[in-house]
Formats: structure tokens, C-alpha cells, sequence
């Protein structure tokens, strides 16, 4: 195990712990799109470990999963706004 | 078993590593952020800014990692969709916010925007702008 296989555990260790503030906010959040913003931050933070992932493995297709994984983070979000504007609530 | 020391050949591992680190800082922080933060706006204002650049910051040393032309203009592809579509996402988000009404923090300074909400009279005659300051 070389150094840099350690720092990529520990950059692997520290975004699942930044996932975990994440889902924290995600369950006591006192509003809607506070729940969209943490959903946003979740996207981005599985994106990264995929990407780290990637490399650790050296696995080249991964790639594409972190490609159809933004693709429908920004859709999802989009369309939970786009409800909560058209609801009258 | 290696020994822990940082071979010469491999300095784009050690430029990979370096970037990879700089962005999980980014994310780390803006999650604190996230989660600390008193107000939806000033936890979007945190989480839109640092979670973009901690995100690139990944993706650029993942493509540095690989030095390969297929994986760069796949990683480019996640960077520029990323790029364009974070701040429309945050944008539709926060204005959502606005119109259902979520509290302003008791120590922002909204002066501007009830001026703007007079002005314009963009809400409904029952929606009092002194309605936001309930936080």
C-alpha cells in the first residue's frame, strides 16, 4: 500500500463523513428546498467518491456512471422545484 | 509491500493526490456549511459556491490521474454540464424559497428587497413583507 493509495482512503473517509453532515441536514431540515439543497450536496458528494473510486481502482468506466449521475442530480432538482412552484402551498 | 516514499516517476500521482485533497477540503467545508449555517439563503449561498469548486477539483485531478484523451473529454463533459447547471439549479431553487415564503435570518438586512417588493408589488396584497422576519 504506497502513500498514495492511503490518501485516497482518507479523501474516500472525509467524503463519506461530509455525506453524513449531509443526510443530518437532510433529516432535520425545517423546509422544503433546505431538503432540495441537501439533496444537491449529496449528488455532488456521490459524484466525488465515485471519482475517487475510479482511481483507486483504476477503472475507467465508472466515468460514465458519475455522467449519468449529474445529468439526473440537476434533473431532480430541477423538477422538485419546479413542483414546489406550481403547488400552492 | 512499498516502502512510503514518493517515487520521481510518478510525480502525476503526487499532483493528483494534491488536487483530490484540495477539493475534498472544499466539499468537507461546504457541508459544514451546510449544516451550521442559520438560514436557507446563507446555506445556499455556502453549499452552491463550495461544492462546485470542490467537485471540479476532483474531477481535474481524476483526469491528471489517467493522462488519457478518452477520460479527459468525459471528465470535461461532467465539468462543463456541472458548471452550467449548478447555479440555474440553485437559482430556481432559492426563488421557490422566496415565493413560499421561507423565514428570513432576524440579523439579514432586507431593506432592499421590501423596497423591490413595494415597488414592484410582485406578491399578493396579503403578503406583508414583514412576514419573512419570523426566524
Amino acid at each position: 500500500m504506497s502513500l498514495f493509495t492511503i490518501t485516497l482512503h482518507i479523501a474516500i473517509a472525509a467524503l463519506a463523513f461530509s455525506l453524513c453532515l449531509a443526510s443530518i441536514r437532510f433529516f432535520i431540515g425545517p423546509s422544503l428546498p433546505d431538503r432540495i439543497t441537501s439533496f444537491d450536496v449529496m449528488v455532488a458528494n456521490i459524484i466525488s467518491i465515485i471519482a475517487v473510486y475510479a482511481e483507486i481502482t483504476g477503472n475507467k468506466d465508472f466515468i460514465d456512471v458519475a455522467i449519468i449521475l449529474s445529468i439526473f442530480g440537476f434533473l431532480g432538482s430541477i423538477s422538485f422545484a419546479y413542483y414546489l412552484l406550481k403547488t400552492n402551498r | 509491500m512499498e516502502p512510503l516514499i514518493l517515487n520521481i516517476n510518478k510525480s502525476h500521482e503526487l499532483i493528483s493526490s494534491l488536487l483530490i485533497l484540495l477539493g475534498v477540503v472544499f466539499l468537507l467545508l461546504s457541508s459544514i456549511g451546510l449544516l451550521r449555517f442559520p438560514d436557507f439563503y446563507t446555506r445556499m449561498s455556502a453549499v452552491t459556491k463550495g461544492s462546485t469548486m470542490g467537485l471540479g477539483l476532483i474531477l481535474i485531478g481524476l483526469s491528471v490521474y489517467f493522462n488519457n484523451i478518452d477520460v479527459s473529454i468525459k471528465i470535461l463533459l461532467i465539468l462543463f454540464f456541472t458548471f452550467l447547471t449548478s447555479p440555474v439549479a440553485a437559482h430556481v431553487i432559492s426563488r421557490t424559497a422566496v415565493k413560499l415564503r421561507v423565514p428570513f435570518w432576524s440579523r439579514t438586512n432586507i431593506k432592499e428587497f421590501e423596497d423591490y417588493l413595494k415597488r414592484e408589488n410582485a406578491f399578493e396584497p396579503k403578503d406583508k413583507p414583514d412576514e419573512f422576519k419570523k426566524d
